[in-house]
This record gives C-alpha cells, structure tokens and sequence, in this order.
C-alpha cells in the first residue's frame, strides 16, 4: 500500500507540475506584454518597454518560466496590476466567503444525501422513492443560475422569506453569522450537490443491499437498523469519499455561478470581476488554484479511501 | 384450423434442449436487444420524444410562428402575453416565443456540434492510448490528468473573454476542445479490457490481422459507451452554454442563448414580467432532463447487452 501511496504522490505532483507548466503558457499566451494593458492605451511605448523591462517580461521566456515556477514554490502566485496588491492577499481576502459557502454546503449535502439514498435503496420504486429521484433529477438538470433564479423569484421575492442577496461583510465572522442572507446561495449549491450525490448514494446502496455480507447480518439475527447502520451505511458510503473529493473543484466552480447570482463576496465573484478587467494575473492563478485543488482533492481521497476500505489498504 | 392444429403440433413437440453455453444468438442480435429494452423504458421514450419536440419546435418552428427577431422596438416591451405575442415580448421588445425557439437552436447546435468534436477526439486519442500502450500511453493520459484537473469552467471563460465574438462554431469547438477528456479516458478504458476479452483472443487465434479486430471488435464494442457518453455531453454543453450567457459569455448579437435570456431575466425578477422568466428557463431544463433521461436508458441498454451476452 505503501508503494501505491507513493506512486499516487508523484503522479500528482507531475500532474501539479503540468498545471503549473500549462497556465504559465496560458499568461504567456493570453499576456506576453502585461505592460500595455497595466499602462493604458495613451502611454508611450517607451513607458511600456521600461515597465516590461522592469517587470522582467522583456526575458526569454525559460527565464520567466524558471522565475515563475521559483515564485510558485515560495507561494508568490503574481501581482495583480488592476487591484495593485499581491494575488496572494486577494485570494487571502476572498477565500474564506468562498470556503464557508462550499464547505457548509457539502457539509449539509453530505449529511442529507446519504440518508436520502439510502433511505431510496430500501424503499427502492415505492412512490417515495420515484418522487425523491424525479426531484433530484430535476434539480441535477437545473443549470444553477436557474435553479438560483426560482429560489430568489419564489422565496426572496414571492414570499419575503429571505433576502436575494448573499451577506455583504467583507469580514468572515459577520458573514458566516449572517444566516438569513446566505440561506439561499446555501440552498442553491445544496441541492444541486443532494441532487448529484442521493444519486450515487442509492445506487451504491442498491449494490450492497445485493451483496451476500448483508444477507449474512440479516441471516444471523441482527435487527434491521443495525444492519443498515453498520453493514449497509458503512459500505455504501464508501463511493461517497471519491465523489467528495472529486466535488472540490465543481464547488469551486459552482461558487462561480452562485457568488455572482448572489453577489456574495468569494473567489468565484473575484474571478469574473477580474476577468472582466483583463487582470490575467489572478485569473490565472485562482485557474491555478482550481487545478492544485483537483489533484490534492482527488489524491486526498484516494487515501481516504484506503484508509476506509481494508480491501484496497490489503490488495 | 390448420393454424390450431399447427399450436398442437408446437405444442406436441419435445422442447429443445437448451444448447450448452446458452442460446446462439445472431450477430445482430445485440443491437436489437438494446433497441427493445430502450424502447421499453419509458423515461427514454419520453426523453426521445422531448428532444424530437425541441428539434422541431426551434428549427421548424420559426417558419409557422414567424417572428422578428433582429430588430429591437422598445415600444413594443414587456407586453404581456396574447394573440399576436404567445409569449409576450421581451425588455427589447423581441417576440418571447420567437427568441426561446431562437436560443433553442443555439443550444441544440452547440450541444451536438461540441459533443461530435469532442466525441471524434476523445475516441481517436483513447483508442491510440489503449491500442498503443507503452510511453505513448503514459504521456496521452498525463496529459488528459492535466487538462482535467483545470477547471473547466474557468479555462472557457478565459477563452471567451480573449477571443470575443462568439458565434456558434467557435463556442462549439470551445466546449468540445475541453470536453473530450472524459470520453478519451473511457474509450481506452473500454479498449484495454476488450483487448484481453476471450472473443478478441479467440478471434485472433484464428488470425485475425489487426484491421479486423479493431472495426470488427474494438469499435462496435466500445461503441455502446461512446453513444451513452455523447448524450450526456450534450446535456452538460447545453448546460455550459446556459452558465456561460448568464456570466455574460454567450453568443453575440443577433444570436442568443437561453443563458443570456435567462441573464437579462434576472432584471426583471421582481416586476412580474413572468413571461420572460419561467418558460425559457423550463424549456433548458426540459432538454437537458431529456438528454439525461436518454443518456441513463441507453447506459443501461448497453448494460442489458452486455448482461445478456
């Protein structure tokens, strides 16, 4: 298991390392002289050449490749010329919101779906069960800005019941606290993420229902709910561990939709407003941080899984 | 009464044994299979007939229900639904319904087109990886671990935002450009198994060159998963598209998607202009539910094929 472990590790890094390579491209390509759009369409050329020099974009491109890597490891992701501060202090400021809406969200639809699909497994095709999946499956093909979009016409503005804007403080505390008007950006992304997940979760529990361990519990006497809570739970949730790591990036990229419907402060709203000011800077590096997130989520899982599953830990 | 006498005789006769192994089945007996346990699900059925609906609806459609749709009235905005505006008109005074079936079309030609890009790439590298192995194998799939961990929704839009003007065939080749990673890992995955599969080796012994096996055996085969692949691809580019015009990436004028209608709807949320809100966003989740639905019954008609062989 060792070996594999290892194995593991260093094909994320090769992948992280392709990341980095890759959008480093990306800047070079999409920006190969940042000193024009920093400057303005009225500076002098001359301006623009000093700046690129001074900035060091006017080097062979291994040179800045070399540097920009050097950067990466000491965790110097550029500077943002647009807001004139560090990506790293923007991030810094934004990633919070971000990471509170994601992880209450996964939080809650974890602790939902689960139940749910299991719950679907056992009542499999009772009417129960059908009507829970026709609504997943609606809410699964619901782009999120529509299904935000319902959630602000009925809630915020039919009923009143909550505000259609997320919480506007730029301090963490205040916003977590404000549960009232980050209920809805909440809600989206939770069922979106029930949707996808009470899916999966009735499947896999529909599988180990059919496997002979179940019937053995059954078969020597244990009460029904304690061979759901400790045969059937346990194995089922099993598929859950991959699919919560592999959820990182798409709540990543869900926040994207959801922070700009509902104006919530977070790197999703940062991006776009940076992308609609051409600051490749941090537009790259948060694509950056979306890819290290992919792979130290997928990798994270991967031990986790093996630290929850003897068979693979033995195999 | 010959037909009666000929169920007796049926009847009469000693059943015949089962032969060993199963009942042979002709060549084409697979495909006929899948084709009736699609047709007996019925959530298939009416995915099918949803999307036939669409088709017609956005690309027929425009020729009865005739509609202008390039010049703006402002006069003419928000009115509500009647007679000479089904839908009422929108805040530019376009005719509703004439935009939905509009959009409509976007969304159906870039979610095929993108799909056929990304399925015809996918395919092509997952087969070269699967068949060739070896180093070439490793870098290919490398490469797809490192495009697939970028979020994709971010690399699009940075590639709209450069490289404005978006039409149809640019967006398509942007989503399919990114979306075939998926479909390369799954054709090779596809293709490593059936290489060691008994019929492939028995065919092969029999000294089958590699031409046959590869049109005879690897791609009818890994066929089933690349179909169930491609319908679920339209649905997430219809989505896609959806996302990115409401971010403000969609189409440019004169063309619109259901993303930028749904973007513009947002303004006018709380003036109950309910007519430029709910029917376009319940016509996206239409398609994309009949993609899905489509796309679960033929996973389990393939499943079905493979099951019963």
């Amino acid at each position: 298991m060792t070996a594999y472990l290892i194995r593991r590790f260093v094909t994320s890094l090769i992948v992280i390392l392709g990341i980095a390579f890759i959008t480093f491209l990306a800047v070079h390509i999409i920006a190969p002289s940042p000193g024009r759009a920093v400057l303005g369409d009225r500076a002098s050329q001359a301006a623009v050449n000093a700046f690129n020099k001074q900035a060091g974009y006017d080097q062979p491109v291994w040179v800045q490749f070399l540097k920009y890597m050097w950067a990466l490891l000491h965790g110097n992701l550029g500077f943002s010329y647009k807001s004139n501060q560090t990506v790293d202090s923007l991030i810094i400021e934004n990633a919070p919101h971000s990471m509170w809406l994601s992880g209450i969200s996964l939080l809650l639809s974890i602790l939902i779906a689960i139940p749910l699909g299991i719950f679907q497994a056992v009542k499999r095709n009772s009417v129960a069960d059908q009507s829970i999946t026709a609504f997943a499956f609606t809410c699964y093909s619901m782009p999120q800005n529509f299904l935000g979009l319902l959630l602000i016409g009925f809630l915020a503005i039919s009923f009143h019941l909550f505000p259609s804007e997320a919480s506007q403080s730029e301090k963490i505390i205040p916003y977590i606290t404000a549960v009232r008007a980050n209920f809805l950006p909440i809600l989206t992304l939770t069922l979106t993420a029930v949707a996808a997940y009470s899916r999966y979760m009735r499947s896999s529990g529909l599988d180990a229902l059919a496997q002979d361990y179940i019937r053995l519990a059954r078969a020597k006497g244990l009460s029904e709910a304690r061979v759901l809570r400790r045969h059937l739970f346990r194995n089922a949730s099993l598929p859950m561990i991959t699919l919560i790591g592999l959820s990182i990036p798409a709540l990543l990229g869900g926040n994207l939709v959801v922070e700009n419907l509902f104006n919530s402060h977070g790197l999703g709203l940062l991006f776009i407003n940076e992308l609609g000011n051409e600051d490749f800077n941090t537009v790259i590096a948060l694509t950056l941080l979306g890819g290290v997130a992919t792979v130290v989520g997928n990798l994270i899982a991967d031990v986790a899984l093996t630290v929850a599953d003897p068979r693979i830990r033995i195999s | 009464m010959s037909i009666v006498i000929g169920e007796v005789a049926e009847e009469l006769r000693p059943a015949e044994p089962i032969p060993e192994g199963g009942h042979v089945q002709g060549p084409r007996a697979g495909w006929r299979l899948a084709l009736s346990s699609f047709v007996e699900n019925k959530l298939a059925v009416v995915g099918s007939g949803i999307v036939i609906f669409f088709v017609l609806f956005c690309f027929v459609g425009p020729f009865i229900y005739r509609t202008n749709q390039v010049d703006t009235n402002l006069l003419n905005s928000f009115q509500a639904p009647s007679s000479q505006h089904w839908l009422g008109t929108d805040s530019y005074g376009f005719d509703e319904l004439g935009r939905i079936m509009k959009g409509g079309q976007a969304a159906l030609e870039i979610g095929f087109l993108s799909s056929a890009i990304a399925t015809v790439l996918g395919t092509l590298v997952g087969a070269v990886a699967g068949l060739v192995g070896g180093v070439i194998d490793g870098i290919l799939m490398r490469f797809v671990d490192i495009l697939l961990s970028l979020p994709l929704l971010f690399v699009i839009l940075i590639i709209s935002n450069r490289y404005n003007g978006a039409t149809v065939l640019s967006l398509s080749i942007i989503i399919g450009a990114f979306s075939w990673l998926v479909s390369a890992r799954l054709v090779r995955g596809e293709v490593l198994s059936l290489r060691v599969r008994d019929f492939v080796l028995a065919s092969r012994t029999m000294g089958a060159n590699k031409r046959h096996l590869i049109y005879k055996h690897l791609i009818p085969n890994a066929l089933g998963v690349v179909i169930v692949n491609i319908t679920f691809q339209v649905a997430d580019a219809i989505n896609l598209l959806a996302l990115l015009g409401f971010l403000g990436y969609g189409l440019n004028y004169p063309n619109v998607s259901w993303g930028d209608m749904l973007s513009n709807a947002l303004n006018y949320l709380s003036d109950g202009y309910w007519w430029v809100v709910y029917p376009v966003g319940i016509c996206l989740v239409l398609v994309v539910m009949a993609f899905n639905f489509i796309g679960d019954a033929l996973r389990d008609t393939v499943d079905v094929r493979l099951r019963r062989r």
